[in-house]
C-alpha cells in the first residue's frame, strides 16, 4: 500500500527548444535515468532543469502553474498528442508511470499559427482571450442582480452548463486538432451561456462576435474530426460544437445589419 | 462589431461542405437506383429507358446544371478549407499520433476527395461525355443508327477491361471511407447532435456509406463477369 | 492595551450592523467626469483583481490589470474546489448574517476585526446573486433552486458549489466580467507581467514597476490607486496545495515600502491533502475539505496494526471496525470529522507523531468513504429501488456510484496522483500547508499603511483571523472585489480628483527601476553553483518543521539563525542562467525566493512573539491538557502588524481587537 510503486525507469527525452518567436528551433535530446514512475511528467522536467543549470546550461522553458489540472497553463505536446498518452487529464497531472523504461519522449509545443512561441515549449494563448472578450460573458454589471434563486434553472440544463464550464482554456483541441481549429474551446463558453437564462439574451450577439473574432485569430477550420473531445484534459462534448453551429446559423438568419 | 458574412466564416464555409455533401449524398442515391435498374437482366432494356428518361427530362437536366454546381462548391471549399488549415499549423509537429483521436479517414477526406475527383474524371468521360456530346449512344436497340451503342452495351464494352473494374473498385472504396466521415459529420455541421439521435444518425451513416458503394461497385464487377445479361 | 498610533483602523462608528450600511451611503463620491482621468493598477487577476478590476471599470475608472501567468483566468483562485459561503439561509435551517459573522469570528479564534467580519457576512448573499447573473453554473437542485452543503466549523448548510470545481466557475466568471471591460476598452489588460515594485512619491502610492516577462523589459506604470490582489504566501514552505507561481513579491515589496505586515505567522495547514511522495515532490494536492462530509478520518488503534499497513503486510480493509480510532468523533462528538481545519490538522498530527500513520513515511491517515458508501448512501438507493435486504456488494455498488457523482473528480484526481484506487482502498491524507490568513495590514476601507496602496483577498490580513473556515477565501476575495473597493476606493479616490497623472519619468520612477534593475543583475551575476529551487526547499524544510502546524520558542530561534543562513548562502551562491532581457522563468523564481527568506524570518518573529495558540498558530508551549490551543486574550487579543525597518529588523505595531457583539470564549468542538 501506499500508493508507490517506487520503480525507477530510464527515457530518453527529445525537446523542442527555441529562444524566441523569432528565432528557429531545434530538438534536443537528454538521457534521463533512474526516473521515479511516481515523479509526475513535470516534476521529470524539473529534474532535468536542476541538471541543466548545474551544467551551465539554459532550463527548458514550460508553462506550468497549479499543477493539479485546473489552471489550464500547462501544455505540452508529448509523442504526438497534446497533454501525453493519457486520456482526459493535464500535463501536470501526467505520471511517469504511464511510460515504460527505455522509451523516447518527444515533447513539442502546441503548434498554430494563433499560438505563436515565446520560448521552448511555451506558446502565448492570449487568442483564447481576445476570443473571451470578444463576447464570452453575460452583460450584467455589479451589483445589479436579482435573487439568485429568483429564476430556476432545470438540473439537467444546470449540468450540461457547468460541463461545458469546466473548459480550462488550455488549448490542447487546437493542438489536437489537424486543421488548428478553436471550435471546441469557443463553443464550449457559446453553449454554457446559451444553455442558462442569464446567458440566452445576448445569446446571438454573442456567437456572431465570438466565431468572428475566432476567425480573425487564424484558426483553422473545423472538419469534425473529433481529436479536440477525445484530447480534450476536461472530455468538453462535441456536442457544444454542434450546439454552436446551430446557434451561429439561426443568429446569421436573424442578424439585423 | 459583426461577422463578415456567414459565408465566409468557418462555420459557413463548412455549412456548405455539409450541404453540398448531403446534396450529393442525394445524388449518389438517384444514380444507385437508375443504375440497378441493369441488373433486371433484360438485356439492359428497362436501363436504357431509365437512361433515355434521365437524359431527356428537362428537370433531370436542369439539376444536372445544379449538381455539377454542387460538386464545384464542394471541390472549390475544400481547396480553401485547406489551404487555411494549413496556415493554421505553419510549423508541424514532429511526431503525431492521429490514431489515439480520431480515425484515419476523417484526417483524409482531402486525399479520398482528390481520390474520387480523378475517378470521377475517368467516370464522366467514359459515359457522361460519351452521351452528352457525341452521337454515340442511342436511346435504345431499336433507333440506334450505324456505329451506335445502347447505354447498357457501352457499359458492357467498358468493363470488359479489368483495369477499368479495378479503378472503379477501388474509387467506391475511396468514397466508403468518404461517407462514412462526410455523412454524419453533415449533421453535426448542421448543429444536429443528440445524446438519443445521433448514434442513430450515425448507424444509418454507416449502412448507407457501406450499402451504396458495394451496390456501385457491383455493377463493374457484375458486367466484366458476365452475371448481367 | 491601546492600538498603535500608527494603525488606524478606520471603522465607523455606529452599531455593528448598521456600520456598513451607513458607510455606503455617506461615502464621498466621485463623479463619471472625473472617474475617466482617474487610473488604478490592479496586481493579479484572481477573485479580487479580477472582480474588482471589472467593476471598477464598469464604474468608469482607468484600470489596468496585470498578472505573471499567461491569461488572467489561471490565477490560482480557479483551483479552489469546495464552495463560496454565503448567508442565504436557502436551506431554511437558521442561517442569518449573524450566524456567518459569529462562525468566522469564532473559526478564527477570535483574531480577526469585527467590523470587516460583518460585512463580509452582508454581503455574502450578493456574491452570489452575482455570480449567477454571469452565468456561473452552480449546482442546483431538480426543483431548478440553488443546492447548499456543508462544510467544516459550521452547524448550517450554506456553502454553495459547482461540483468540485467552485474556484474555477467563480474565476472564470470574474474573468468573463473584466474581458468584457478588457473587449470595451475600458481595462488594459498585461498579462505576463511581473510587479516588482510600488513608486511612493511625497507619501502616496502612485505606481508600480513590472517587469515584462516575455521581453524582460521593465516598465513605469502610474496609478492614482494600486490594489494589491496577489493571493497568499503558502509557497514560503516550498511545498504547499498553492500554484508553482504563487508567491509574497508584490506584497513584500510594499511591505518594505511602507505597508505593515499582518499576522505573518497564520498559516493555514489543510487537513485533506495528499501525502508526500518522494523528494522530487514539487507541490502537494488538495483533496476538498467536502470530503469530510462523507469520510470518516481513522488510524489503527494499535501500533502494530499501523506498522503492518505502512510496511504493506496489511490491507486497510481487513482491519476490523473495532480496532480503528476515528479519533476526530472520538474527541470531537459534536462536530466529528467536520471541526475546522486546524483542528483536524493537528490531530492528524498528533496521531502521526504518535507513531499510528499509515504509510511508510509515517505521515499519512485514512480517509474512508466504505462505511458511508454503504449504510448511508448504499442503503437510501437500495431503497429508492425497493431492494428489502441488499447484499454488501449492492450496497457498494449503490453507494460508489452516489460518490462517483459527488465527489467523482476528487477520486479520480487521487487515482491520478497515487496510483491507487480511491473507490476500493480508504484515501490517504496528510495536512499540508493551504492559505495564509496573515497578510498586509489594512484598515476598514482595505487601505494598507500606505496612501493609495490597498490589498484584498488573501493578499491582506483582515477577515479570517488566526484561522480560515472552509469555503470562505472565495467569499472574501470576491466580497473586497465586487461590493467592499468599489465603495471604499471612492473615500480615497475622491481626493484625488485634482491629482494628474505623474508622469513617469519623474525621478521616483526612475530610481525604483533603477533598483529593481540592479537587483535583477545582481540575481545573474552571483553565479553560483547552486539553483533557486535548492535554497527554496532548504527554507520550506525549515519552516515546516519550526513554524508549521506546531512551533516552540526554541525552534523559532533556531530557524531565525537558520534562514539567516540560507539568506546568505543564496546570495552568495545561488545560480541564475540566462539573461534580464527575455523571458527567464529561473529569475522569475530568483526574485520570489529572495522575498520568501526575509518573509520566513518575519512570520518566525511573529510566531515567536506570540506566546499562546490561537487557530493556525499552534505553540506547544501554550495548550490544555487535552492538546487544545490556549489562547491568551488578556495579552495577545490584537494584531500584530510588522513594520519594515530595515534587514532582519522588523517594528512590532498592535491593532487592538475589541468585541462588542460577541462574547469571546474558549472555542470548542466537542
Amino acid at each position: 500500500m501506499g500508493g508507490t510503486t517506487g520503480k525507477n525507469i530510464n527515457v530518453t527525452v527529445k525537446v523542442w527548444r527555441q529562444r524566441n518567436k523569432n528565432e528557429k528551433g531545434s530538438f534536443e535530446t537528454h538521457d534521463m535515468k533512474g526516473v521515479s514512475t511516481d515523479m509526475s511528467f513535470l516534476e521529470m522536467f524539473d529534474v532535468l532543469n536542476e541538471r541543466l543549470i548545474t551544467e551551465g546550461k539554459d532550463p527548458v522553458a514550460f508553462d506550468h502553474d497549479c499543477r493539479e489540472g485546473i489552471c489550464g497553463m500547462c501544455s505540452m505536446y508529448i509523442n504526438g498528442r497534446p497533454h501525453g498518452p493519457k486520456n482526459a487529464v493535464t500535463t501536470c497531472q501526467l505520471h511517469m508511470r504511464s511510460f515504460n523504461d527505455g522509451d523516447t519522449i518527444v515533447v513539442e509545443p502546441w503548434r498554430s499559427a494563433a499560438f505563436p512561441v515565446v520560448k521552448d515549449l511555451v506558446v502565448d494563448r492570449a487568442a483564447f482571450d481576445r476570443v473571451i472578450a470578444a463576447g464570452g460573458f453575460v452583460s450584467v454589471n455589479t451589483g445589479n442582480a436579482k435573487d439568485a434563486n429568483n429564476i430556476l434553472i432545470p438540473k439537467p440544463e444546470a449540468d450540461e452548463a457547468f460541463n461545458a464550464a469546466a473548459c480550462i482554456g488550455c488549448g490542447a483541441c487546437v493542438a489536437a486538432c489537424k486543421n488548428g481549429s478553436a471550435m471546441l474551446f469557443v463553443s464550449a463558453k457559446v453553449s454554457q451561456l446559451a444553455l442558462l437564462p442569464q446567458g440566452k439574451i445576448e445569446a446571438e450577439k454573442r456567437v456572431l462576435d465570438m466565431v468572428h473574432q475566432m476567425d480573425v485569430e487564424g484558426f483553422g477550420n473545423c472538419t469534425n474530426t473529433g481529436a479536440c473531445e477525445a484530447e480534450c484534459p476536461k472530455s468538453i462534448s462535441l456536442e457544444n460544437i454542434a450546439r454552436m453551429n446551430r446557434e451561429y446559423v439561426f443568429a446569421s438568419a436573424n442578424e439585423k445589419k | 462589431m459583426s461577422n463578415a458574412g456567414f459565408l465566409k466564416s468557418s462555420i459557413g464555409k463548412k455549412v456548405i461542405m455539409g450541404a453540398t455533401g448531403l446534396f450529393l449524398i442525394t445524388f449518389l442515391m438517384v444514380h444507385c437506383f437508375i443504375n440497378m435498374l441493369i441488373f433486371f437482366q433484360d438485356g439492359g432494356e428497362t436501363f436504357n429507358k431509365g437512361a433515355e428518361f434521365m437524359g431527356t427530362n428537362w428537370l433531370i437536366r436542369a439539376m444536372e446544371i445544379v449538381l455539377f454546381v454542387g460538386i464545384i462548391l464542394h471541390i472549390v471549399q475544400a481547396l480553401v478549407l485547406t489551404l487555411e488549415n494549413r496556415k493554421a499549423r505553419p510549423v508541424p509537429y514532429e511526431k503525431i499520433n492521429g490514431a489515439a483521436n480520431s480515425s484515419w479517414y476523417s484526417r483524409s477526406m482531402g486525399l479520398l476527395g482528390t481520390l474520387i475527383l480523378m475517378f470521377l474524371i475517368i467516370h464522366l468521360k467514359h459515359f457522361w461525355v460519351v452521351s452528352r456530346f457525341t452521337d454515340h449512344i442511342a436511346h435504345n436497340e431499336y433507333e440506334k443508327l450505324p456505329g451506335q451503342e445502347t447505354l447498357f452495351k457501352e457499359m458492357m464494352e467498358v468493363f470488359e477491361n479489368p483495369m477499368v473494374v479495378l479503378v472503379y473498385v477501388l474509387a467506391m472504396i475511396s468514397l466508403t471511407y468518404h461517407l462514412l466521415h462526410g455523412f454524419q459529420s453533415a449533421f453535426q455541421t448542421f448543429g444536429l447532435n443528440h445524446r438519443k439521435y445521433t448514434p442513430i444518425i450515425k448507424k444509418t451513416g454507416i449502412a448507407f456509406s457501406i450499402i451504396i458503394c458495394t451496390l456501385f461497385a457491383s455493377m463493374p464487377i457484375a458486367m466484366h463477369f458476365g452475371f448481367v445479361k | 492595551m491601546a492600538s498603535s498610533k500608527k494603525l488606524n483602523s478606520n471603522i465607523p462608528e455606529g452599531q455593528l450592523e448598521l456600520k456598513w450600511t451607513t458607510y455606503r451611503s455617506t461615502v464621498h463620491l466621485v463623479n463619471p467626469a472625473n472617474k475617466r482621468s482617474l487610473e488604478v493598477l490592479i496586481i493579479g487577476s484572481g477573485l479580487a483583481g479580477a472582480s474588482a478590476a471589472a467593476t471598477l471599470a464598469e464604474m468608469g475608472y482607468k484600470v489596468k490589470v496585470f498578472c505573471f501567468q499567461d491569461s488572467p483566468r489561471r490565477a490560482h483562485s480557479i483551483a479552489a474546489q469546495g464552495g463560496v459561503n454565503a448567508a442565504k439561509n436557502y436551506q431554511n435551517d437558521g442561517d442569518s448574517v449573524y450566524r456567518l459573522f459569529y462562525d468566522t469570528i469564532k473559526g478564527g479564534d477570535y483574531r480577526a476585526r469585527e467590523a470587516n467580519v460583518h460585512r463580509l457576512a452582508e454581503v455574502s448573499g450578493n456574491i452570489i446573486d452575482q455570480c449567477v447573473a454571469q452565468g456561473v453554473p452552480f449546482a442546483r437542485e431538480y426543483g431548478g433552486l440553488l443546492s447548499n452543503r456543508s462544510f467544516g466549523g459550521t452547524q448550517v448548510q450554506r456553502t454553495f458549489y459547482a461540483a468540485g470545481q467552485t474556484g474555477q466557475q467563480l474565476l472564470l466568471g470574474a474573468y468573463s466580467a473584466l474581458q468584457r471591460q478588457v473587449g470595451m476598452g475600458a481595462v488594459k489588460l498585461l498579462a505576463r507581467h511581473e510587479m516588482l515594485d510600488i513608486v511612493n512619491i511625497d507619501g502616496k502610492c502612485r505606481g508600480i514597476i513590472a517587469r515584462d516577462l516575455v521581453s524582460g523589459k521593465l516598465e513605469r506604470h502610474f496609478g492614482h490607486a494600486v490594489l494589491l490582489c496577489t493571493g497568499g504566501y503558502g509557497n514560503v514552505f516550498f511545498l504547499s496545495t498553492n500554484a508553482m507561481g504563487s508567491n509574497v513579491t508584490a506584497a513584500w515589496k510594499a511591505h518594505k515600502k511602507g505597508a505593515f505586515f499582518g499576522n505573518p505567522c497564520y498559516t493555514q495547514i489543510h487537513p485533506t491533502c495528499i501525502p508526500v511522495s518522494g523528494d522530487h515532490q514539487s507541490k502537494l494536492t488538495l483533496m476538498s475539505e467536502s470530503l469530510r462530509n462523507d469520510g470518516r478520518i481513522w488510524v489503527p488503534k494499535s501500533k502494530e496494526h499501523a506498522q503492518a499497513i505502512a510496511s504493506g503486510k496489511m490491507n486497510p480493509n481487513d482491519l476490523k471496525e473495532d480496532d480503528r480510532d476515528y479519533y476526530l468523533e472520538r474527541r470531537y462528538p459534536a462536530f466529528g470529522n467536520l471541526v475546522p481545519r486546524d483542528v483536524a490538522s493537528r490531530a492528524a498530527k498528533e496521531r502521526c507523531d504518535a507513531g499510528f500513520g499509515v504509510n511508510a513515511t509515517g505521515q499519512a491517515v485514512y480517509l474512508d468513504f466504505a462505511f458511508n458508501m454503504k449504510y448511508k448512501y448504499g442503503k437510501t438507493e437500495a431503497t429508492k429501488k425497493g431492494i428489502e435486504n441488499p447484499t454488501e456488494e449492492q450496497l457498494t455498488e449503490f453507494g460508489q456510484a452516489v460518490i462517483k457523482e459527488k465527489y467523482g473528480n476528487l477520486f479520480d484526481m487521487y487515482a491520478q496522483i497515487t496510483g491507487v484506487d480511491p473507490y476500493k482502498n480508504p484515501m490517504m491524507i496528510y495536512p499540508a500547508v493551504h492559505y495564509t490568513m496573515g497578510g498586509l495590514w489594512v484598515d476598514y476601507h482595505l487601505m494598507t499603511t500606505v496612501p493609495g496602496l490597498y490589498a484584498l483577498g488573501e493578499a491582506n490580513f483582515s477577515d479570517h483571523g488566526a484561522n480560515r473556515l472552509g469555503a470562505s477565501a472565495l467569499m472574501q476575495g470576491l466580497a473586497d472585489g465586487y461590493f467592499v473597493i468599489p465603495y471604499t476606493i471612492g473615500e480615497y479616490l475622491s481626493e484625488e480628483i485634482r491629482t494628474k497623472a505623474i508622469p513617469t519619468d519623474n525621478e521616483a520612477f526612475v530610481k525604483a527601476e533603477q533598483d529593481v534593475n540592479d537587483r535583477l543583475n545582481k540575481f545573474l551575476n552571483i553565479k553560483g553553483t547552486k539553483s533557486v529551487d535548492h535554497f527554496h526547499k532548504r527554507l520550506g524544510h525549515v519552516m515546516w518543521d519550526k513554524c508549521g502546524m506546531a512551533r516552540n520558542a526554541e525552534g523559532l530561534k533556531w530557524a531565525i539563525e537558520e534562514i539567516k543562513k540560507i539568506r546568505s548562502e543564496f546570495w552568495s551562491d545561488v545560480r541564475v542562467p540566462g539573461t534580464a532581457n527575455e523571458f527567464n522563468p529561473e529569475l522569475e523564481k530568483a526574485g520570489r525566493v529572495a522575498d520568501f527568506i526575509e518573509l520566513g524570518e518575519l512570520m518566525c518573529m511573529d510566531a515567536l512573539h506570540r506566546n499562546e495558540s490561537c487557530g493556525g498558530h499552534f505553540r506547544e508551549e501554550y495548550q490544555t491538557e487535552e492538546g487544545e490551543a490556549k489562547r491568551d486574550d488578556d495579552k495577545f487579543a490584537y494584531v500584530a502588524a510588522w513594520e519594515y525597518k530595515g534587514e532582519s529588523n522588523f517594528e512590532l505595531h498592535k491593532e487592538e481587537l475589541k468585541f462588542d457583539n460577541i462574547k469571546i470564549a474558549q472555542r470548542s468542538y466537542k
